[in-house]
């Protein structure tokens, strides 16, 4: 799977992060909106661009790997095509999410953070999305599944190839 | 743009919006028909009725007499999609694609508005507009008085709702220390949690002399179960602006930072675009609406910590690194982001800053009770009928919002505790139900105001569990700087997961109790010192639950997963 990462397959995204990178050359204090960028593209942070980003913002890798890690936005690995949220705000946990949870964990047969085997699902659980009323929630790719409940979560999957 | 531009403009934008104003339509409009479009919404589905609104205008020749808007959001996110229709603010609830026909044919052509998609309430008393929703009628809305109700990106728009008047005033009749005392004497709290006073806050920072100085804008909402902000920065991005920018003048700073956090796509978006129109307009930029004083603002979007929201934690995430609170003083009034002064405030306590300008520190003051002025937004949630944002004067009683807002509880269950604060807050039980809520009385209640969070609990959850659930939280997002936070937290929850599990021993409450008091007194920064707090307080109310897992091994609610427990009802 690490040739995926900064292959000759995605020439534009390449080029897009090779200008992102150099916008911020030697800038510290960009950190953050590099590595989003980078996430963003590519969905995660390739250990290669890592190390890049820290020569040309000039910050030590330890940090950069620092930030890597804090960040819930951050993935190291490469993740699905299609990116689960389950919202675990207050309203959503009183109002069932565990059950969805669980259920999820099932049919998915990954926990919270993890990349199915087909790499079709990534799931994680996220704290509030601010749509309390309409709880429990879950979003596929951000789009927004209100109300969920156990037995509707076969459905909601199956519409994602 | 000028002074007087800005006057001319407020002209005739409020002409423009009189419908919406409660005036007589000046414009050619004869109707406003406005699509909620705040998260909520969104959710529901919104865009698909907006869509099939503006073919069917269009369809229907209407486009030259009906003016549609999509706004931010209106406050009850439960009966989302929302569609008003002004003048008159009729709310239409639930709409759906397939109902535009007869809000279009009934009332946009034939003026007559379409009861089926009016609000009932339990009674089943027709409320069809928003001053006859039960939802609405002791709401107060000065942080929230935009959302909902203009274009949030539309320059116009704000405008006409006097956007923009307030920075007038401040930059053409008033010194900075002026515009401090104002603040100050309308006796406005941070909104964030902590709830210092704003005013006080400011002045510390003019105080500070230095080549430079830096305004930010909270916008780090981490609080599971609340989403004000949000909701302030995606429906009424301007009044942020413009008040971080009467902020910058009264404290002698040029530049803004407004942190937003990621999970709010919306938000970003919105501010973006406002930010953009407000440079073009000279509202933002180098001397603003003429005068010498120049001011900027950038975005800086949050990765995902709720431990960001702490403000040194929160410059040291804008800084591009690890957002890790550091030990205060120095505060960051005198050294902040990049070690200069900053200010950093709430969303909605900036929401409250243009009309404190433009209407006085006096009538502010006069709202609230005792030290807890103005209004708060609470993000009313959980199992309550009416779930939304509700906006009220502080000292409001809980049962007021939970049964007269709120609807009551829903499926008829009993109400047995509101949870304020999020993960630093506390419950409060049915016994207080008549409680006030303001900052005072519910830290007498072992509870906080907070962000705004009020999760309405019912007897079908288990007090245990939802503080297993806080701790979680917490623990998960600990930043891992402090040993007391870092580890106490964790060895806090492995006890909750045992009792919660039937697995609980003698002894186990006074060792929580004991280590919440440890790491309230040792931990580095407000998140470490608070997170105790919902072990703590449902303790307080509910030991007997805590004693039924532990002695008996039974949840009482039966929503912990005891091997061989019975369900008992409570």
């Amino acid at each position: 799977m690490g040739a995926g990462c900064n292959c000759n397959c995605q020439p534009e995204v390449d080029k897009k992060i090779e200008s992102l990178i150099s916008q911020h050359r030697g800038n510290p204090n960009d950190l953050i909106v590099v590595m989003a960028g980078i996430q963003e593209a590519l969905g995660y942070l390739p250990k290669d661009l890592m190390i890049k980003v820290a020569e040309e913002l000039c910050v030590p890798l330890t940090d950069v790997y620092g930030v890597a890690t804090f960040y819930a936005a951050f993935s190291l690995r490469p993740r699905g095509r299609h990116s689960i949220n389950l919202c675990l705000g207050t309203a959503c946990y009183v109002k069932g999410a565990p059950e969805i949870q669980a259920e999820l964990e099932k049919q998915l047969k990954i926990k919270p953070g993890d990349t199915t085997e087909d790499r079709r699902f990534s799931f994680d659980v996220v704290r509030c999305l601010g749509a309390c009323g309409i709880a429990p929630v879950m979003t596929i790719d951000g789009e927004v599944h209100p109300r969920m409940t156990p037995d509707k979560v076969a459905e909601v999957l199956a519409k994602y190839e | 743009m000028t002074f007087q531009e800005l006057e001319q403009l407020r002209i005739t934008a409020k002409e423009a919006l009189a419908a919406r104003l409660g005036g007589a339509p000046a414009d050619e409009y004869k109707y406003h028909v406005l699509v909620c479009g705040g998260t909520g919404c969104h959710s529901s589905g919104c865009q698909a009725v907006a869509d099939a609104l503006e073919k069917a205008i269009e369809d229907n020749g209407l486009k030259n007499s009906i003016k549609l808007v999509q706004t931010g959001c209106i406050g009850a996110c439960q009966l989302g999609p929302v569609v008003m229709v002004y003048p008159g603010a009729y709310h239409y609830c639930n709409v759906k694609p397939e109902d535009i026909s007869d809000i279009v044919n009934d009332h946009l052509k034939n003026d007559k508005f379409v009861e089926r998609l009016c609000y009932k309430n339990d009674k089943g008393e027709l409320q069809p507009t928003v001053p006859e929703m039960d939802f609405f009628k002791k709401q107060l809305k000065i942080a929230l008085r935009n959302c909902g109700l203009i274009d949030p990106v539309s320059f116009e728009e704000y405008v006409a709702v006097d956007g923009f008047a307030a920075l007038a005033k401040v930059l053409k009749d008033m010194t900075p220390q002026q515009v401090i005392d104002e603040v100050k004497n309308a006796g406005l709290r941070g909104r964030g949690g902590a709830g210092f006073p704003t005013g006080l806050k400011w002045q510390f920072m003019a105080n500070e002399k230095a080549d430079q100085k830096y305004v930010i804008c909270n916008g780090d909402e981490g609080d599971p179960g609340a989403f004000m902000d949000n909701a302030v920065l995606t429906g009424d991005p301007f009044s942020v602006i413009e008040a971080m920018t009467i902020c910058g003048y009264a404290t002698g700073a040029s530049k803004g930072y407004a942190y937003i956090r990621l999970e709010y796509p919306l938000a970003i978006k919105n501010f973006k675009k406002a930010l953009e129109i407000a440079r073009e307009k000279g509202m933002l930029g180098n001397n603003i609406l003429g005068t010498d004083f120049s001011f900027d603002i950038e975005i800086r979007e949050g990765a995902g910590a709720f431990v960001c929201g702490e403000e040194t934690a929160l410059m040291a995430s804008t800084e591009g690194r690890r957002g890790e609170p550091r030990p205060r003083p120095p505060f960051p009034a005198a050294s902040g982001l990049y070690n200069k002064p900053s200010n950093i405030n709430n969303v909605e306590t900036w929401a409250n800053i243009c009309p404190i300008i433009n209407k006085g520190a006096d009538w502010y003051a006069g709202i609230g009770v005792g030290k807890s002025k103005g209004t708060k937004v609470f993000a009313l949630a959980g199992k309550v009928v009416n779930s939304g944002l509700v906006e009220v004067p502080l000292g409001i009683t809980l049962r007021e919002v939970v049964e007269e807002i709120g609807g009551g509880i829903a499926g008829g269950k009993k109400f047995k505790a509101a949870q304020t604060g999020g993960p630093s807050g506390g419950c409060i039980p049915a016994e207080h139900f008549d409680t006030s809520l303001d900052y005072e009385t519910l830290a007498s209640l072992g509870s906080i105001v907070g962000s705004g969070g009020l999760i309405v609990i019912d007897e079908d959850n288990c007090m245990v569990d939802l503080a297993k659930f806080y701790l979680g939280f917490t623990q998960d997002e600990s930043c891992g700087k402090c040993t007391p936070c870092r580890i106490g937290t964790k060895r806090m929850l492995e006890i909750m997961e045992r009792i919660t599990k039937g697995l609980g021993r003698e002894g186990d409450i006074e060792l929580l109790e004991e280590m919440a008091a440890m790491i309230k007194q040792s931990a580095l920064c407000g998140l470490g010192q608070t997170a105790p707090n919902p072990i703590l307080s449902t303790l307080k109310y509910y030991r007997a639950e805590y004693e039924a897992h532990i002695k008996d091994k039974v949840c009482p609610a039966g929503i912990c997963k005891i091997r061989g427990a019975k369900k008992t009802t409570s």
